[in-house]
């Protein structure tokens, strides 16, 4: 048995040690919103927090972790920068197909902590380990900034919100 | 005319004189020191097995995943050619089923198959030679209780006069000597045990030990390190800057037995081989007696030597997810390659983050500014199964350019070993001919 | 050659029973003549079909279901039913627009539901069936969405008129109330829902006038989003169903190879581990989690048959090709004038490689079959294939299987097909539970069903100005469609997807020979659609092959081809704005710096795209900036487009730059991201949409910017290094400047002109 604390609850998980993080978030504790896109750390769909810092969870044992603390797309919007992102990324209305739109979030939301207003190559640094095969790179940037200095400098459509748009 | 004839004749003479002398057999079956996975109270088959695997011969006669243990067909890629292993399973028609005790024994020890040709070098008779005949015929005795394989051995693709396998024996009389392991008795059983583990056995030198002009293995140079198929066997003398001098006992042995030691490195190429086939199965005591014997190894420079630099300030400058302190331009060809497909593992302070295997700082690879095993493993990658799990990295050759895969070489090596880098596109080009 | 027209739209009175002209193209051509001659013309409706009143009555029924769209109970919540599935391209969110439009509620009112799958209910016109591709979503519904919605909002009108026995056309309808101002009186949609529901069908309805759009036009947030942000969105893989199994699969790596034998033992016994399942080319190991299956699976001994393309490679698929191109016999699919004797000829071949889908979500289905009951959980295009491959596979009839779609984490064609869901049906049906089939990245590419290569020879006589007076093409490939849909293949055999974008060029050229060479696969390797098939391939030879006009006639790329569209004032106008925006002409570029062209019309669309490319010394390539401009006719939701042609340009990109599955030993060698690469948002260049507004007919958007991206790309890696690409992917071992450039350390600090991200 181990315990693992996920989106501030504890979980009991009886798994092998070398299982990775992923699908114990996955198909034992339930929480689908983390991705697999790879299992090689290399597409980002299945970014997580590790006490803070984003780390690929298809790759990390599981048994590695102890009592760090797991945040993932479901709760990130408790933290500030996290919530930052996740209102920039409605109000550039990033998402398409949407699948590695969790990792990107993550990778992005500690960016932002820990950069609160990222550069361009501060944003290659954070966010190139993650794929979007929609290509929503260019209002992925967007949208970073706009986190960041609540404007955009970048030529790019900001969704209206007409009274009765879409929440 | 007469007194040329003459001189001839008498040269001729010589050489046969030489070239008997120099290719004496030593007739002694031989002792081996107390190897503890191996005891002589043990079962042959169980000793057999042990040995084997203390021997790495799967290594070279397995062809890896093609679920044909010891059928041969590993192709070695030589300066003058390719030289394919043997089938050395018990099959009668394409193994060595029909091989005696002592066509097995001279077979390994003395480079001579059951016909009476000789095998190239490739195959480690030089070391194997050091062998007791009752560790060889354990090893047979293993190797013909597994599955017969019908597997017809493959041609070798050697031009003249490299396919003159009689050729060999001029080069065994300059570079062979038929001799068993004798005990040192001036030193410990543990040591003992360690130098027939290595030179024996394990046949360390047939990597690490720099090979002459002749390819033979440079005598008085033992373990300083050499290139081999583009992979770079590092300098494991007790040299403190170069070699593995200022490793402690148990990095050592950690390195041995699980690929990895902290801040020290994790074996790749031909060493994660060696790790994944061989050295993770020894028992602790033999890893030990290992570890006593390689720091025993004089201290040598060696060729190329690598000073490593384990505490770079552009890596000590960044911080596990953002780099800093990098002298290169955030548009430089290899930190764009190394923050898309590198930093989620290696991390920009090259700490490793999801297994301490990726860690990259203090390791001689990034140090090496020739930065051989850094673009070998960015070509290949790497894969250990240890213990019942993997650890991979992928082999980015494929998708990546000879330019691409130079620029991310010379930034891992500038940004983890705060060295300039001299990879070229060239250089990778070659390498990915090996 | 081609101008199409289109009147301005006004409000305009529907009759309901009259079919409507769309703007074809694409996959939508092959199909026009199944749909217009109502064979199996399974169609979409405004009004209320025969089997209307059971799918409502599964969805709850609903006190007002009008059509298979529209859901309103009487508490007032208005759900809206997709007839297309949500793969990234937001047609959840144009859909609903259009509905929501004409229904008079907003988007903060609605909720959206995946359809069942019902080719009767939501077969799309363009395509025989309920399928989700060929950018046809748009424009195969602009106008019958509309009229849904209409069909809706008239009945609830004239439920509260006959209440308030007032004249309906004195009422407004506004945010889901029926509103009668003279007297002051209003009632929520949930409150007529059910006199509503008791009304006859309406023979004509009214459409909003254009100009009186609350919602079309604008650009709104998708209705998706917010819970994807979230990671609240259940995609396939994301199912669970109490009771459920894993299973992870591995199918003969071989084209056409089968399973021989397999030695489970060591995976049965390890823990976490449930069963190991067999069917004819692969092997499935059950566990309790994706996990323990994954390990069972790599501990399976597992022995092959491969078959007869065991020795297969990719060079004897690319011999044989060039073998039909010049010597096959070609079908000749659009013919103009002759070859005149005279004048100066170009001829040039391209070649393009296979190429994977690689959707971020690998393939997945989950299936429960009982002995009478079959149900089925995963994102498809084509939800009605997959309910007849499961009628087959399980033997139940229809009624008593149930498919549940779900958001696609990506589709790019790939869910067009039904191989996997057929391979976990066989696999369910051998256990008494419910059973998720998950493929891994490395089997979701090694088993893609790729995008055909190609082999084009291409060639034009110009007239004594440089124009081409005539051109000719002959391509060969193999043919998605003819095994995709094969009663849509031309009556002489011709693979209309084949010639897209090249039967009509934007160009005003007098003559051509277009003739497609019908060149099949080894049997076992199965092509598919991708996004874009015919215009994306076609697309990239014929704007590559203009440049070599241009630069043949010593003109500049961009006056070459204005003169060429003086008779295309809509191409023409796409042209100059896109030249304008980027500054062609201008500040003169640095060294190795260059800006390529390419413009097309691909599915019902006219767009232009140039990108502006840094060639380093050794070949590499910098992309610097893309401008895009899109006569795409009306504009649904102007967010969501820019969004299509941003992502597709991107998508058209990465793929010119690397990727092609290569075969060796008759399997596909890549495997994962590392070796089948994408572009990575470091690389990525900012890219501007520019749209030139107007009310012309929708065109299609999904697939457009994909099919530009490339030719733009080799056009200005020719204006930077003078080197002219014939096959993709780039090649950078062309591009190097001169020898010593490899002999050079790279340096890890050199740094290059300019920042190349968007």
């Amino acid at each position: 048995m181990l315990s693992l604390s996920v989106n501030g609850e504890s979980h009991s998980v009886d798994v092998p040690a070398d299982m990775p993080l992923l699908w114990v978030l996955r198909d034992v504790i339930g929480l689908t919103g983390t991705k697999f896109g790879c299992g090689i750390a290399q597409c980002g769909a299945c970014t997580v927090h590790l006490d803070g810092q984003p780390v690929r969870s298809c790759v990390l044992p599981v048994g590695s972790i102890g009592d760090k603390t797991i945040t993932t797309i479901e709760a990130i919007g408790n933290t500030p920068s996290g919530q930052q992102i996740q209102q920039a990324w409605l109000d550039v209305d990033v998402v398409q197909c949407g699948y590695c739109q969790s990792g990107q979030i993550m990778s992005a939301a500690a960016l932002l902590k820990r950069s609160p207003n990222p550069s361009d190559a501060d944003i290659d640094a954070a966010m190139s380990g993650n794929i979007c095969r929609c290509g929503t790179y260019v209002r992925i940037r967007a949208a970073i900034k706009q986190a960041a200095t609540g404007k955009l400098d970048i030529l790019q459509t900001i969704v209206t919100s007409p009274e009765g748009s879409a929440s | 005319m007469k007194r040329f004839l003459i001189f001839v004749v008498f040269v001729l003479i010589l050489g046969s004189v030489a070239y008997f002398a120099l290719n004496r057999t030593d007739s002694s079956d031989g002792t081996a020191p107390a190897i503890a996975g191996a005891p002589a109270t043990a079962d042959v088959l169980a000793r057999g097995e042990y040995l084997a695997k203390a021997a790495d011969c799967t290594a070279c006669h397995t062809v890896p995943g093609s679920g044909k243990p010891f059928a041969g067909g590993v192709a070695f890629r030589l300066p003058f050619g390719t030289i394919y292993s043997s089938n050395i399973t018990a099959d009668a028609q394409t193994g060595i089923g029909s091989w005696s005790d002592d066509d097995f024994v001279r077979a390994v020890r003395e480079g001579v198959r059951k016909d009476g040709k000789r095998l190239y070098p490739a195959f480690p008779y030089i070391s194997y030679t050091q062998l007791s005949r009752s560790d060889v015929l354990a090893i047979k005795a293993y190797l013909f209780s597994l599955p017969k394989i019908s597997q017809p051995d493959q041609p070798n693709a050697l031009g003249f006069p490299f396919n003159q396998r009689w050729a060999m024996g001029f080069w065994n009389a300059a570079f062979f000597k038929s001799q068993r392991f004798v005990a040192d008795a001036s030193k410990s059983p543990q040591w003992n045990s360690g130098a027939y583990l290595a030179g024996a056995l394990g046949h360390c030198a047939e990597c690490h030990t720099p090979r002459n002009v002749g390819f033979g293995l440079e005598h008085g140079n033992e373990l300083a390190g050499e290139v081999l198929q583009g992979w770079r066997a590092y300098n494991i003398t007790s040299d403190t800057a170069h070699g593995i001098g200022a490793w402690s006992d148990g990095e050592i042995a950690s390195y041995l037995s699980t690929g990895h030691a902290d801040g020290r490195g994790s074996a790749s190429g031909p060493m994660g081989e060696a790790v994944d086939n061989s050295l993770q199965y020894l028992m602790p005591e033999d890893t030990n007696a290992l570890v006593t014997y390689l720091r025993s190894v004089p201290a040598r420079a060696g060729k190329d030597p690598i000073t490593i630099d384990a505490k770079a300030a552009p890596a000590l400058a960044s911080n596990d997810t953002a780099p800093g302190g990098d002298s290169a331009d955030a548009n430089s060809a290899g930190l764009k390659l190394f923050e898309s497909a590198c930093a989620s593992c290696h991390q920009w302070n090259g700490q490793g983050q999801e297994t301490p295997y990726a860690s990259l700082l203090g390791t001689r690879g990034v140090n090496d500014t020739k930065g051989a095993n850094v673009t070998q493993v960015i070509l290949h990658g790497s894969r250990m199964r240890l213990g019942g799990h993997d650890v991979f990295m992928p082999a980015f050759g494929r998708a990546y350019s000879d330019t691409e895969v130079a620029a991310l070489a010379n930034y891992v090596i500038a940004h983890f070993g705060n060295k300039q880098g001299t990879v070229t596109p060239d250089a990778v080009a070659q390498s990915r001919k090996l | 050659m081609k101008l199409k027209t289109g009147k301005p739209q006004t409000a305009e009175q529907i009759d309901l029973n009259r079919r409507h002209a769309i703007q074809s193209g694409g996959l939508a051509i092959a199909f026009l003549w199944l749909g217009g001659s109502g064979i199996a013309s399974a169609a979409i409706n405004a009004r209320r079909q025969p089997g209307d009143a059971a799918a409502a009555l599964a969805d709850g029924n609903p006190a007002f279901a009008p059509n298979a769209f529209i859901r309103i109970g009487t508490d007032g919540t208005v759900r809206l039913v997709m007839p297309m599935v949500e793969m990234g391209q937001a047609i959840y969110t144009g859909s609903s627009m259009l509905l929501a439009e004409e229904l008079g509620v907003g988007m903060d009112q609605i909720t959206v539901e995946h359809s069942p799958p019902s080719d009767d209910l939501y077969g799309m016109p363009l395509l025989g069936g309920q399928i989700t591709g060929g950018s046809t979503s748009t424009r195969g519904t602009w106008q019958v969405l509309r009229e849904a919605g209409a069909v809706a909002r008239t009945l609830l009108v004239a439920a509260a008129a006959a209440q308030w026995h007032v004249d309906p056309s004195t009422c407004t309808v506004d945010r889901g109330m029926v509103h009668h101002t003279p007297s002051g009186r209003s009632v929520g949609f949930g409150a007529v829902a059910s006199a509503a529901g008791q009304l006859p069908m309406p023979d004509k309805v009214q459409l909003t006038d254009p100009k009186d759009f609350k919602l079309i036009g604008k650009p709104l947030r998708r209705v998706d989003s917010a819970d994807k942000v979230k990671g609240a969105t259940q995609f396939g893989l994301d199912v669970r169903v109490p009771g459920m199994k894993i299973a992870v699969v591995k199918a003969c790596p071989t084209f056409g190879g089968k399973l021989a034998s397999v030695d489970d033992k060591a995976a049965r016994v390890m823990p976490g581990v449930v069963d190991v399942l067999r069917i004819g080319d692969a092997v499935a190991v059950v566990g309790e989690h994706f996990w323990a299956a994954k390990q069972g699976l790599e501990a399976l001994g597992i022995t092959w048959d491969l078959g007869e393309n065991a020795n297969l490679t990719t060079q004897q698929l690319r011999d044989a090709l060039a073998e039909s191109a010049l010597n096959g016999k070609s079908i000749v699919a659009r013919e103009v004038g002759s070859r005149p004797a005279d004048g100066k000829t170009v001829e040039s071949v391209y070649q393009l490689p296979m190429l994977a889908h690689a959707t971020m979500e690998p393939l997945n289905a989950t299936v429960f079959v009982t002995s009478d009951k079959c149900e089925i959980w995963l994102g498809t295009q084509v939800p009605a294939r997959v309910l007849d491959v499961a009628a087959k596979i399980t033997g139940l009839s229809k009624d008593k299987i149930i498919v549940h779609n779900q958001y696609l984490g990506g589709g790019f064609g790939r869910r067009l097909e039904t191989d996997s869901v057929e391979q976990a049906l066989a696999l369910a049906k051998q256990v008494s539970y419910p059973l998720k089939v998950v493929w891994t990245r490395e089997e979701d590419i090694r088993h893609d069903r790729v995008r055909p290569m190609y082999h084009d020879r291409i060639s034009a006589v110009l007239d004594a100005n440089g124009r081409p007076a005539w051109y000719g093409y002959r391509t060969s490939g193999g043919t998605v469609l003819g095994r995709w849909a094969p009663m849509a293949m031309g009556k002489d055999g011709l693979d209309s997807d084949a010639v897209e974008c090249v039967v009509e060029v934007p160009y005003e050229i007098p003559s051509l020979k277009v003739e497609w060479i019908r060149h099949d696969m080894p049997p076992g390797l199965i092509v598919g659609w991708w996004r874009g098939v015919g215009s994306t391939h076609n697309l990239f030879v014929v704007e590559s092959f203009m440049d070599e006009l241009a630069h043949h006639a010593g003109r500049d790329p961009l006056e070459y081809r204005r003169a060429l569209l003086q008779k295309n004032p809509r191409s023409l106008a796409l042209l100059n704005l896109a030249a304008e925006k980027i500054g062609w002409g201008g500040q003169p570029l640095p060294a190795r710096v260059g800006r390529g062209i390419a413009l097309g019309e691909p599915f019902g669309s006219r767009v232009c795209a140039i990108v502006e490319t840094e060639v380093t010394p050794q070949g590499e390539i910098r992309l610097r900036r893309a401008v895009v401009t899109l006569d795409c006719g009306i504009a649904v939701n102007p967010s969501s487009i820019e969004a299509q042609i941003q992502g597709g340009l991107l998508f058209g990109l990465s793929a010119a730059l690397y990727s092609e599955i290569t075969i060796k030993d008759g399997a596909i060698e890549q495997s994962n991201f590392h070796d089948y690469r994408n572009l990575r948002i470091n690389e990525t260049p900012l890219v501007e949409v520019h749209r030139i507004e107007n009310s012309e007919a929708p065109g299609g958007l999904g697939e457009v910017g994909t099919a530009i991206a490339a030719p733009a790309l080799a056009n200005a890696i020719f204006a930077a290094t003078g080197v002219r690409l014939y096959k993709l992917p780039v090649d950078r071992s062309l591009l190097v400047q001169d020898a010593n450039a490899l002999k050079r350390v790279v340096s890890a600090t050199a740094s290059s002109q300019g920042r190349n991200d968007a």
